[in-house]
């Protein structure tokens, strides 16, 4: 690398090694190829001549513009001549040049060519212009730039920052490039940036100094930075960058990702950082991750095209009959015999028939061209921005609480919405909130069940818009110049408002990412103030005193029953097993500093040995080391001794006195928060907040520090922790080894303060957490009781998982000092790795997580997003299979999708599981199974999956006979699914999914997403769409035909991989019911029109061919025929493209049925082009030969007679898209009527200013004579008429006799509210009472066997069924949680009836319940939310939502027994529910006398009303939405 | 510090994103949604059918209250046919005449229109074979127009008119004499007025100079014409040259390869007052324009005109069976309508 030593300050010091390199010329090895070298600038220029080498690398300049004035006309026109058909009209128009088969004059041809062309070039240009001006404001962003001559930071502008330069940075200021960390105001090297902008993530991430320069004793001085920097070509990866620091005594320190800074990003909460510009402008990561919009084509422009290839197939035949015909018109003459009207070419001599008709062919070409449409590419893609404004605009589809509206990222599959027939959805954080809730938890086998924390959450039923508000509140005070220390530097402005995030690579998440970053993540009132529960707190409270008192024995903490040791350490994992930033709320973002050593995490081999041997003389050398930074960084520390006297005489001795030897006090501004003591920490700790990664995180963190166990500060190495009664306790992060998807887990590796022993906390998936527990031996008791614990834990896992919670499980793990230093040596040598770093650090983190020791578990609720079941019911009406894809845990997704009634209760489920190893074949015969027993309409018989460990739960629920489709919900796990993938197996597993109503994929993986919808999308050829929200969903919404990002919580990755963003699953409803349907409605009838428009306009030219010896002459006027397209008949199309609604939305949302048209392409069927195609040759046979025969053997001639037939054909099309108009607004009226206008006006002034026209135009006056003459009005007013007679005539007949669904929606429209109401109350009245009537017959025991087979692990190995006394203790857990609704409404009146009303809601009068519906739904989604119910069918005349509660717990896998002596007494049902009631005994008989009472009194309603009634209830969303 | 104030965005009040609540922008833009029920389609098609037949009556009245009379004279005068098939005796000169009997009385204005069939005038390069630019009487280089090869000829003399529509100009004429009690009086035929007035006054007009043969000083005639433009009318000199009507009229190519073109109007003077009364008649013509190479026929027609054009009863009878079959389609619903009501019903389960 020698000759990347220097060059002038304005010489980017860089050598650019790689591809550049590559295309000079220049063999380098390999290595080499693959890295850059960054200098810094201000060395002194050495080698000018390298200058010009270097000139490669990209400078900060944003140049996001494709052109520039100059390359502007030939690269626009380079990229417009892609589209084949502007090469075609151009071939055309070029055409007419040549004199012996021109049509045209040439000019005039070439005029719609260059109009389209122009259009389309202002279009790009406009573009263009726009993306000039944001490129100049970014560009021209000032920042600090260290300056060689001036020797200090100079304000520049960022397009002039380069490679190599040092950059200084403040607080809240926009990053201009990637830079590399070099120092830090903050005393640990430490700087905290947002990346919102780039990932809409708004916690904020740490970002570290490279560590020598955080070593440095004095401040970071650019001058003196002679190391050179080698790293990666520049990437788009985000997450990654890895590279080397070559110092000048030739050391080498690693940098990671945790070393850069990216570009786009925001610095917050520190004061000053310095770096050098790594990489810059395009080369930046930011910029490499915004590859701008997308383009997809749309199955109906797919359609589209092979019809324009008909109509090319079209006009070859009539140019070749026309040819044909002429060769034999010539020939006819003979050769000798020429008429006179066979004008001879230019130079005298007659043509033979045979090349005249060759001639002939070409002038055809040119005067038929306008059957290929040449402006129908352009209309399209105008209808579609149309259309696209149209979707942004609607009201709906914004949703207030984020202030965010829809995205269309792809402007041209808007009419895909309309045909989508399968919905792939992901579960967590697009049908949920992905606001998680600590729900409850299981510590060493000992479930606590924190009820009154349910009862509080049943109280946030609410949205809770006005926490919501109120939280961000303070954060928004602006202008507030507070920086933390108080012996700060400067004042600078610091302000919420400095957020908003200039526009740089991700611009248009921005904006939306500002509006994010006011609100603290995940930190709503519901998700915070978690109630402790009783039991487990006193276990707390008590642990907390063992250990003071052990600790003022100087004790070990072995003495602690193990419970109580679990429990500790239960919640030191929630509290610190995790990447949670605190944040200190008066200072918003500001970091809480309380700092008791001065350690980073170990990162060599000396740095372990030194820190974990027990001499004092080690560590005070590294005392004076970390001293000697913070001395120099602050004025203002003290030791701990310190601290430990004025803030705590509870301090263990031990730990006092290991601690006091490193420890200082960072005391710049929060020495309050140190002196915070253990009793008085509580009142303070609501003030802090934490920022999480992901919202369970801060859920966990939320619930430890409800049971006063709160983390209070992070730092890289450390993480302070507040218990009671203990004060604070410092723990010392050794490592941290983060979450992944493929481990599922993470942990942290941590010395734990009061033992000095290394801990590993794990917390993770149950299933794999499960797996790496420590083998107990079942001999001693010990491990008895903890296999006893662990299968405990398992059973409350899955009860969790029934109950629809997200469970994680908490491990430990103790290492010994050499089981560490071992591991530790391997791991340290993956991190130093460049290559395969992340494969190396997988296994090291596998090597570490095992062996682990149970703590609990917990479980944390993810709620239901508003709308989310009403939603699916709607789509799915509307004929779509919902598919959820989840990487959650079986149970867990079940339970949600019975939730958001993807799976209903009296649905039949499928469930295939995978256990065996030799999975392949028992999989294929079990899919063959489970297909040959779908399609024998489900047989009686439950298949037992006996091959294998495998289960198959087959729960028929009509008997054999029953010839009713049934609906059948499937369910396949992640592993089954693998091998369902398969190309051996894929067919049958489609075959098995195609018949299913829901399809459930659990615990999938992102790429088994990504293959499920692929191979839907090939297989069945049938139109996706993908919705999900987070990282893991991109491939996904990648894949699918559409995809839609909700702009949640987890960040933009999915927003920025898909083509439409939502704000809300709900969303989606309105999304593709009205304006899917509309847009593919709309531009289906627009292009089937224009290919009408078009065959029937050259279908006269055609006829005519007959008249003049197939000449290739045409009556109509050239310039009329040029135009026609362009001007006269394109502005009503458009409008109605845009604006026709064939229904209006109500009807559209109220019945959803209607989507079905544009699944089954109603709107555009291959035939309806041929029906189209035969309609233009009968109009324009009728406008060509009423004409023909008016003026037969007159002396009319050409242009009199062809303007007459443009008049005609004009209308005909207008009054033809009239008939096709289904709405006709203002705008419609106008349009046609302009463009009649503009004919005659157009007519009138051309031929009274043409005497002399190009010929062969030669009307001069001929309009205006015409108008004089009535037979012009005669014929055109008949001629229209008859033409469009038989469409008139068609869409009569077939809109009174045998009216679509869509006709019969219009009808409907027209409706008063109330008539439309009560017609759509007894359409869905039926269809419910068919389904009711269904269920009546088949009626008879069938458990959710799906639900006991996934359980008949757990029943296996725990004998808990059969004993009554947990049984009972379960469901009176149940119970209460079912209860709480009650007790909830209590609390409001309103609510109460309203809950009443819900559960029993043919009690509620009509009226309460249209009043209180939105209520009401909140509620069912509450209730729902909770219960499990697989398939319990309960008695014919009952309503199913009555008896949710009864049937949510009989059909619980537990009571599954009751279920069944419920279903035995059936003789009637008042009878059927009390004695029900007995047999689940007298708790259950309190809890449900409310329930007991309603439902008699609801019975008395029901033998009164008509069944019809009852339905309405199911179906009253229907009717209010 | 300035520089970190002037990051300070303007976002202060930062507007909602909530869009507008306007009809135009959430698509609610008051609307008329036809409907096709029963009511509005059967009225529908009972007014257009009575509409089509009240026109139809009217225009098949006027048609029929149309005279004229068409007499094809390509075979009475074959020894002419023959003559003319050879294109060396083009200035060999033959008469022929053709005799007829009007029955009754042609009242009101007659006119006299010359036909031809199978005369392709809208044959592609024949349609573009003039130029405009000459007829208006400019000095245009008409070599660069669409007239050839009927541009100049071999040593560079232009011909004027130039092209192949003038070339081919009908050069029949026709005389027509009234036989009247044995004595013969020629019927006086007007040659003027025959042209549309915008053609003879706009688009058609001489070279300016003193006189005709000077404007067309330094042209040639056409290959098959006999005279030179400024000759065609030697009696009138506001219809000779490029003005003169038959030029016009010939110029203006018809649509069809049968049609017909005025030829002179019958001056009402005298016995002609009234019209063409009853009587033996006979057209003389002095027969120029071959059409047997092109298997055509000539026609000489006397007709009358009415509003509504010619003696052409099509468009009436087009509205009439329009309007039949209108109310017919009318009636037909109307029965399917009473026989299919009870079956009427609403939104069907599918």
């Amino acid at each position: 690398m020698s000759q990347g030593t220097a060059g002038g300050e304005g010489a980017p010091q860089v050598l650019p090694e790689g591809k550049e390199r590559q295309r000079r010329g220049r063999r380098r090895k390999k290595k080499e190829s693959k890295t850059r070298l960054v200098r810094s600038s201000l060395l002194l220029p050495e080698a000018e001549p390298e200058k010009s080498k270097r000139t490669v690398l990209a400078c900060n300049q944003l140049k996001t513009t494709k052109y520039t004035a100059l390359s502007f006309l030939p690269k626009n026109l380079f990229e417009q001549f892609h589209r084949l058909a502007n090469v075609y009209f151009v071939f055309i128009a070029l055409l007419n040049f040549v004199p012996a088969v021109n049509a045209f004059q040439p000019e005039l041809a070439l005029a719609p060519v260059l109009f389209i062309l122009a259009v389309t070039a202002i279009k790009d240009l406009w573009e263009d212009y726009s993306r000039y001006r944001s490129d100049k404001e970014i560009n021209h962003m000032e920042c600090l730039v260290y300056s060689r001559n001036e020797k200090k930071y100079i304000s520049r502008y960022w397009k002039e920052v380069k490679v190599g330069d040092f950059v200084q940075l403040r607080c809240n200021e926009i990053i201009p490039a990637d830079i590399l960390l070099l120092s830090s105001s903050d005393p640990d090297g430490l700087c905290h940036i947002e990346t919102a902008n780039l990932d809409g993530e708004t916690n904020l991430k740490q970002r570290q100094v490279v560590r020598r320069f955080l070593e440095l004793d004095s401040e970071f001085d650019p001058l003196k930075f002679t190391s050179v920097i080698e790293c990666e070509k520049p990437n788009n990866d985000l997450s990654r960058f890895r590279g080397y620091i070559i110092h000048e005594s030739g050391k080498r320190d690693g940098l990671f990702k945790e070393n850069l800074l990216l570009r786009g990003c925001t610095i917050r909460n520190t004061e000053e950082v310095a770096g050098i510009v790594i990489y810059a402008g395009h080369e930046t990561k930011a910029l490499l991750n915004n590859n701008g919009p997308r383009y997809k084509r749309s199955k109906l422009e797919r359609q589209m095209n092979a019809d324009v290839l008909w109509c090319v197939l079209i006009l070859l035949i009539m140019c070749l009959f026309s040819a044909i015909g002429h060769g034999l018109w010539v020939w006819q003459y003979g050769e000798k015999k020429k008429p006179i009207f066979d004008v001879p070419g230019p130079d005298g001599k007659y043509l033979s028939p045979v090349l005249a008709s060759m001639y002939l062919f070409l002038t055809v070409i040119i005067v038929f061209q306008v059957l290929i449409p040449i402006s129908l590419y352009v209309s399209i893609e105008i209808v579609k921005i149309c259309q696209v404004y149209f979707i942004h605009q609607d009201k709906d589809l914004y949703d207030e609480e984020t202030d965010s509206q829809l995205q269309c990222r792809a402007l041209n599959i808007t009419e895909d919405l309309g045909q989508v027939q399968f919905i792939f959805s992901d579960k967590t954080g697009t049908l949920t909130e992905n606001k998680m809730v600590f729900r409850r938890c299981t510590v060493s086998g000992i479930e606590y069940s924190h009820d009154d924390n349910a009862k509080r959450l049943a109280m946030y039923q609410e949205p809770d818009s006005e926490e919501e508000e109120a939280a961000p509140k303070g954060g928004t005070l602006s202008q507030r110049d507070s920086i933390c220390s108080h012996q700060s530097i400067k004042v600078i402005h610091r302000s919420q408002s400095t957020k908003t995030h200039r526009r740089t690579g991700s611009r248009a998440e921005a904006k939306r990412a500002s509006i994010l970053s006011k609100h603290t993540a995940f930190s709503s009132p519901m998700e915070k103030d978690i109630m402790p529960d009783p039991r487990l707190l006193e276990k707390v409270n008590e642990c907390a005193k063992h250990l003071e008192v052990m600790r003022s024995h100087e004790q070990p903490l072995s003495y602690l029953s193990p419970e109580l040791c679990d429990v500790f350490d239960f919640f030191i994992a929630l509290t610190i097993c995790n990447t949670v930033v605190v944040t200190a709320p008066n200072q918003p973002r500001q970091k809480v500093r309380d700092r008791f050593e001065l350690k980073s995490p170990v990162k060599t081999i000396e740095d372990f040995i030194r820190r974990f041997t027990p001499s004092r003389l080690t560590s005070g050398s590294n005392s004076s080391s970390s001293s000697s930074l913070a001395t120099s960084k602050s004025m203002h520390r003290f030791g701990l001794s310190v601290l430990s006297s004025t803030s705590t005489d509870s301090t263990l001795l031990k730990l006092e006195e290991k601690l006091a030897y490193s420890a200082q006090m960072n005391n710049n501004g929060y020495s309050s928060q140190q002196g915070r003591t253990a009793g008085a920490g509580a009142p303070e700790e609501g003030e802090l907040r934490y920022e999480a990664e992901s919202p369970d995180e801060a859920a966990l963190v939320y619930a430890a520090r409800a049971y006063n166990c709160s983390l209070v500060g992070r730092l890289s190495d450390q993480v302070s922790v507040e218990l009671p009664h203990l004060g604070t306790l410092s723990f010392e992060v050794l490592h941290t080894l983060g979450f992944d998807s493929v481990r599922k887990r993470m942990s942290v590796v941590v010395r734990h303060p009061l033992t000095d022993e290394i801990n590993v906390y794990t917390k993770g998936a149950d299933s794999v957490v499960m797996d790496l527990l420590l083998p107990c031996s079942s001999d001693d008791p010990r491990g008895k009781h903890q296999k006893k614990i662990r299968s405990k834990t398992q059973n409350y896992l899955n009860l969790y998982a029934v109950d629809g919670l997200r469970t994680l499980c908490i491990a430990k793990r103790v290492l010994s000092k050499e089981e560490y230093g071992c591991w530790l040596k391997a791991h340290l040598e993956a991190e130093s790795s460049i290559e395969n770093r992340e494969e190396l650090l997988f296994q090291s983190a596998l090597r570490i997580e095992k062996n682990l020791h149970l703590l609990g578990a917990t479980g944390i609720e993810d709620r239901l997003q508003d709308g989310v079941p009403e939603t699916i019911a709607s789509l799915r009406k509307a004929g779509l299979q919902i598919w959820v894809l989840t990487g959650d845990k079986q149970e867990t997704a079940v339970n949600i999708a019975y939730a958001c009634k993807l799976l209903d209760h009296d649905e039949e489920i499928i469930t295939l599981n995978a256990e065996s190893p030799n999975f392949q074949e028992t999989c294929a015969v079990l899919l063959e199974q489970c297909l040959q027993c779908v399609e024998s309409k489900f047989s009686n018989n439950t298949i037992d999956g006996a091959t294998g460990n495998m289960t198959v739960g087959f729960t028929p629920l009509y008997p054999p006979s029953s010839s009713v489709l049934s609906s059948l919900g499937l369910v396949i796990d992640g592993r089954t699914l693998a091998y369902a993938l398969e190309p051996a197996l894929e067919d049958k597993f489609l075959a098995l999914a195609k018949r299913c109503r829901s399809v459930l994929c659990c615990r999938s993986t992102p790429l088994q997403k990504s293959m499920v919808v692929k191979l839907v999308r090939d297989k069945l050829k049938a139109m996706t769409l993908a919705i999900g929200d987070g990282a893991n969903d991109v491939s996904m919404i990648q894949v699918a035909d559409v995809g839609v990002g909700i702009s949640g919580q987890e960040g933009m990755q999915a927003v920025m991989a898909s083509d439409f963003a939502i704000p809300r699953f709900r969303h989606l409803e309105k999304l593709l019911l009205v304006h899917g349907h509309w847009c593919y409605s709309r531009l289906a009838n627009m292009v089937l029109y224009f290919f009408y428009k078009n065959a029937m306009f050259v279908a006269l030219l055609f006829w005519y061919q007959f008249y003049c010896g197939f000449s290739g002459s045409s009556m109509i006027d050239q310039w009329y025929l040029i135009f026609f397209n362009l001007f006269f008949s394109s502005l009503p199309q458009l409008i109605t493209g845009v604006l026709d609604k064939d229904v209006p939305a109500e009807v559209l949302i109220a019945v959803p049925q209607l989507y079905k048209s544009g699944q089954n392409m109603e709107e555009y069927q291959p035939h309806m082009f041929w029906m189209n195609m035969i309609d233009a040759m009968y109009q324009s046979l009728v406008c060509f030969f009423i004409p023909y025969f008016t003026y037969y053997d007159s002396e009319v001639d050409i242009f009199s007679w062809g303007t007459p037939i443009t008049t005609i054909a004009l209308f005909t099309i207008i009054l033809h898209l009239a008939i096709e108009t289904k709405t006709w607004t203002f705008l419609h009226w106008s349009s046609c009527i302009f463009s009649i206008v503009l004919f005659f006006f157009v007519a009138l002034v051309y031929n009274a200013s043409c005497p002399v026209c190009h010929p062969p135009s030669n009307p001069y006056w001929t309009m205006e004579r015409l108008m004089g003459d009535p037979m012009f009005y005669f014929t055109c007013i008949i001629s229209p008429v008859v033409a469009l007679l038989p469409r008139f005539l068609y869409r009569t007949l077939q809109g009174t006799l045998f009216p679509t669904q869509l006709q019969l929606g219009r009808q409907l429209s027209k409706l008063s509210p109330e008539t439309r109401t009560q017609l759509l109350t007894k359409l869905n009245g039926k269809e419910t009472m068919c389904q009711t009537q269904l269920f009546a017959d088949s009626f008879f025991p069938s458990l959710g066997s799906n639900a006991s087979d996934s359980y008949k692990a757990d029943n296996q190995s725990t004998p808990l069924p059969t004993s009554p006394q947990t049984r009972e203790s379960f469901f009176q857990e149940h119970a209460k949680a079912e209860h709480k609704p009650d007790q909830t409404a209590a609390a409001s009146p309103q609510g109460a009836l309203l809950y009443e009303g819900n559960k029993l809601p043919s009690s509620a009068s009509s009226l309460e319940r249209s009043m209180g519906f939105h209520e009401v739904r909140c509620g069912t989604a509450e209730v729902e939310s909770l219960p499990v119910g697989t398939t319990f069918p309960w008695s014919s005349a009952v309503d199913q939502a009555d008896f949710s509660l009864l049937k949510w717990i009989t059909s619980t896998p537990l009571f599954s027994h009751i279920g069944t002596v419920l279903q035995v007494s059936s003789s009637s049902l008042q009878n059927e529910t009390q004695d029900s009631m007995c047999v689940l005994g007298s708790s259950l008989q309190v809890d449900f006398k409310g329930l007991k009472e309603e439902s008699s009194n609801n019975l008395q309603d029901k033998t009164k009303g008509t069944p019809t009634d009852h339905c309405k209830n199911d179906n009253s969303e229907t009717t209010f939405l | 510090m300035e520089d970190t104030t002037s990051f300070l965005p303007r976002e202060e009040a930062k507007p909602s994103r909530c869009p507008d609540n306007s009809a135009f922008k959430q698509q609610r833009l008051p609307a008329w949604k036809p409907q096709l029920t029963i009511a509005s389609v059967l009225s529908t098609f009972f007014l257009t059918g009575a509409f089509c037949l009240t026109v139809g009556v009217c225009l098949v009245l006027a048609a029929n209250s149309v005279r004229e009379i068409q007499i094809d004279y390509s075979d009475k005068c074959s020894d002419c046919s023959k003559l003319r098939e050879n294109s060396s005796n083009w200035n060999k000169e033959c008469h022929c005449s053709v005799n007829f009997t009007l029955k009754e009385d042609i009242l009101g204005d007659v006119f006299m229109y010359y036909g031809l069939q199978n005369f392709y005038q809208n044959h592609r390069r024949y349609v573009m074979s003039r130029s405009d630019a000459q007829l208006l009487g400019r000095n245009v280089n008409i070599q660069r127009s669409y007239c050839a090869p009927f541009s100049t000829y071999r040593n560079g003399t232009p011909m004027a008119p130039c092209g192949a529509i003038a070339n081919s100009m009908f050069n029949d004429t026709i005389d027509l004499f009234y036989n009247r009690n044995s004595s013969v009086i020629q019927v006086p035929l007007l040659k003027t007025g025959n042209s549309w007035w915008t053609d003879k006054n706009v688009k058609f007009r001489n070279p300016e100079l003193y006189n005709l043969s000077s404007a067309f000083a330094g042209t040639a005639r056409p290959p098959y014409w006999q005279k030179p433009v400024y000759l065609l009318d030697e009696e009138d000199e506001r219809n000779n040259g490029y003005v003169n009507d038959d030029f016009i009229v010939w110029m203006r190519v018809s649509a069809f390869a049968t049609f017909r073109n005025l030829y002179r109007r019958v001056r009402r003077v005298r016995h002609f007052a009234q019209g063409l009364p009853a009587g033996n008649y006979t057209f003389q013509i002095s027969y120029n324009f071959p059409v047997t190479r092109f298997k055509g026929r000539k026609h000489v027609i006397l007709s009358t005109v009415v509003w509504s054009g010619g003696s052409n009863p099509f468009l009436g009878i087009a509205y009439l069976v329009s309007g039949t079959a209108a109310i017919l389609t009318g009636f037909v619903i109307t029965g399917i309508h009473l026989k299919l009501r009870k079956k009427k019903t609403y939104f069907q389960k599918h």
